[in-house]
């Protein structure tokens, strides 16, 4: 079963820059893949259009259901419920503590405070953090500051977990940890993980799905895939 | 209930955010204060014109004085035509032998004197007392039935009292001016506060969006926090209500400058007054965060 179906894809910014063309693609359930490419490449855009912060010039994007490029405004949150996005700059509130940032994910959605204990607590011990639940964001490493966003992304249990170069960040030891939460993630919950990053180690040690872009197109797409240069 | 929770954590998110950036919101609540203040004594003001225009209207007699030389025939004639005026509640007639019976029988100086009156001799006038419906218009009244013929003199004793009012109604008028010009004030303000709000809380925004949180959850805090600031605002002008006006009447034994001017009872007008206010305030408060918000947070 598909969980993204993406079909003749073209994205063109307001300033006339084509960031995508020609993109069909579909990623299955439960599916861990890598998206690679150059700088410009149009990762990001994809991932955008993912979870509909952009919206597809012409083509069709099917994520769990929803048709993401009909989608108005008013309804994307129903979009939002269904996923986990991570950032590589971990967008956490600073004036929250780890339990708060992410219990922070289910209280806006007006869950039950039980719920929200509950599942909080088993988010951050999947990725680690139970010892650091009452630390502030500034009393973390960036690698632990990610993992925060991991839990936070994953509390409510979505079916696709997000992530535009979650390790952009990080040092290759830190890289690796986060990859393999991911990893975990993917294994035990059976999220389907789409990750965009320029880090050939991982991509190379994971054997996973590889998505390459180049310019826009989808160039080649791997199995189990390794980070090929000449494909960049 | 998910809406209470959801209602809940605004109200509580709304009174953090009003305290946490307590200066810019003194000047949006002494905004919504001063404007309070003013509607709070206009309507207080107003209640109690309306309230004592009432009782004086059920009082002032206009008294129309007839020529002497008038016949039986022309006072029905006068009679038929004022009673066809608009302003008439009740007129009815009075001959000088009864204003003469009367008089005797308040005073024995009186009776003294006007007891060798025969008939011929009484100056005393005939004489229509009239009541109006509408004290408002007690002069032109007047005026219409001074120019009927054989009408001598007009008379309506409490033409100071009419005075007053009028300058009370004047008084109103500028305070209506003034209020909704204050309002208008007041919303901008409010406006303003709420954006700097939105503004200092995007990224909070920003990540509500990414986790799923719906329109209503996002904005709900913000016109929220209006309405607190429109509640803190009204403070000032309810206690003001309560006791100032409480005082007051206790001062003046509820009577102003003649006995005609009866203050409203204090309870539970001042209650009402109250509640009056800070709908008022929250009302304000929420048109100044609703179109913040319209403008500020696009969905
Ligand atoms: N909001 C935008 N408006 C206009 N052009 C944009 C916008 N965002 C991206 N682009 C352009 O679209 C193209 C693809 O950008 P995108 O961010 O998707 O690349 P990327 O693969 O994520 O790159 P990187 O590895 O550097 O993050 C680039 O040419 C970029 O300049
Ligand atoms: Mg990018």
């Amino acid at each position: 079963m598909d969980l993204i179906r993406i079909k003749d894809v073209k994205k063109q910014y307001k300033n006339g820059v084509t960031a995508i063309s020609d993109l069909n693609l579909a990623i299955k359930k439960g599916d861990f893949a890598f998206i690679i490419g150059g700088s410009g490449s149009g990762k990001s855009t994809l991932i955008k259009m993912l979870y509909r912060e952009e919206k597809p010039t012409a083509g069709e994007i099917i994520v769990g259901g929803i048709n993401v490029a009909k989608l108005r405004n008013k309804k994307v949150y129903k979009l939002r419920r269904k996923l986990g996005i991570v950032f590589q700059d971990y967008r956490l509130l600073p004036k929250l503590n780890v339990y708060e940032n992410v219990a922070f994910a289910l209280e806006v959605l007006g869950a039950k405070k039980d719920e929200i204990r509950v599942k909080t607590l088993k988010a951050i011990e999947l990725v680690g953090l139970k010892a650091k639940i009452h630390n502030y964001p500034d009393q973390l490493s960036g690698g632990e500051q990610q993992r925060v966003a991991i839990a936070r992304a994953i509390v409510n249990e979505p079916k696709l977990l997000i992530c535009d170069e979650p390790t952009g960040n990080l040092d290759p030891e830190r890289s690796m940890e986060i990859v393999k939460i991911l990893e975990e993630i993917n294994q035990t919950c059976k999220t389907t993980i789409i990750m965009a990053t320029h880090d050939r180690d991982i991509v190379n040690k994971m054997q996973k799905r590889v998505l390459v872009l180049k310019d826009g197109r989808l160039v080649k797409d791997y199995e189990k895939g390794t980070y090929h240069n000449e494909d960049i | 209930m998910k809406i209470f929770r959801m209602l809940g954590r605004s109200i509580r998110d709304a009174f953090k955010s009003v305290f946490r950036n307590f200066s810019l919101s003194l000047a949006s609540i002494s905004c919504i204060t001063i404007t309070l203040i003013i509607v709070a004594v206009s309507m207080v003001a107003s209640y109690n014109v309306e309230h004592f225009s009432k009782v004086i209207q059920k009082d002032v007699t206009m008294v129309v004085f007839l020529n002497n030389e008038i016949t039986q025939e022309e006072i029905d004639d006068l009679s038929e035509k004022i009673n066809s005026l608009d302003n008439i509640e009740t007129c009815d007639f009075k001959s000088k032998e009864q204003s003469k019976e009367e008089m005797m029988s308040e005073s024995d100086v009186f009776e003294g004197i006007m007891g060798t009156w025969n008939e011929e001799d009484n100056p005393l006038k005939d004489s229509f007392l009239i009541k109006v419906k509408d004290i408002n218009h007690i002069k032109d009244t007047a005026d219409t039935i001074k120019s009927l013929e054989k009408v001598d003199v007009v008379n309506y004793g409490e033409e100071m009292v009419g005075n007053l009012i009028s300058a009370f109604k004047a008084v109103e008028k500028i305070s209506v001016i003034a209020v909704v010009a204050l309002i208008v004030v007041t919303v901008f303000l409010i406006i303003n506060t709420i954006k700097l709000t939105i503004f200092s809380r995007k990224r909070e925004i920003s990540i509500m969006r990414l986790v799923g949180a719906s329109n209503f959850t996002i904005k709900t805090p913000f016109i929220v926090e209006g309405m607190v600031l429109g509640l803190i605002g009204s403070i000032i002008p309810v206690l003001i209500v309560i006791y100032g006006y409480t005082l007051l009447f206790d001062h003046f034994d509820g009577v102003l400058y003649s006995s005609l001017i009866q203050m409203v009872n204090p309870q539970p007008f001042v209650y009402l007054v109250s509640i009056l206010v800070i709908i008022i305030g929250m009302l304000v408060g929420m048109i100044g965060s609703a179109s913040a918000v319209r403008k500020y947070l696009k969905v």
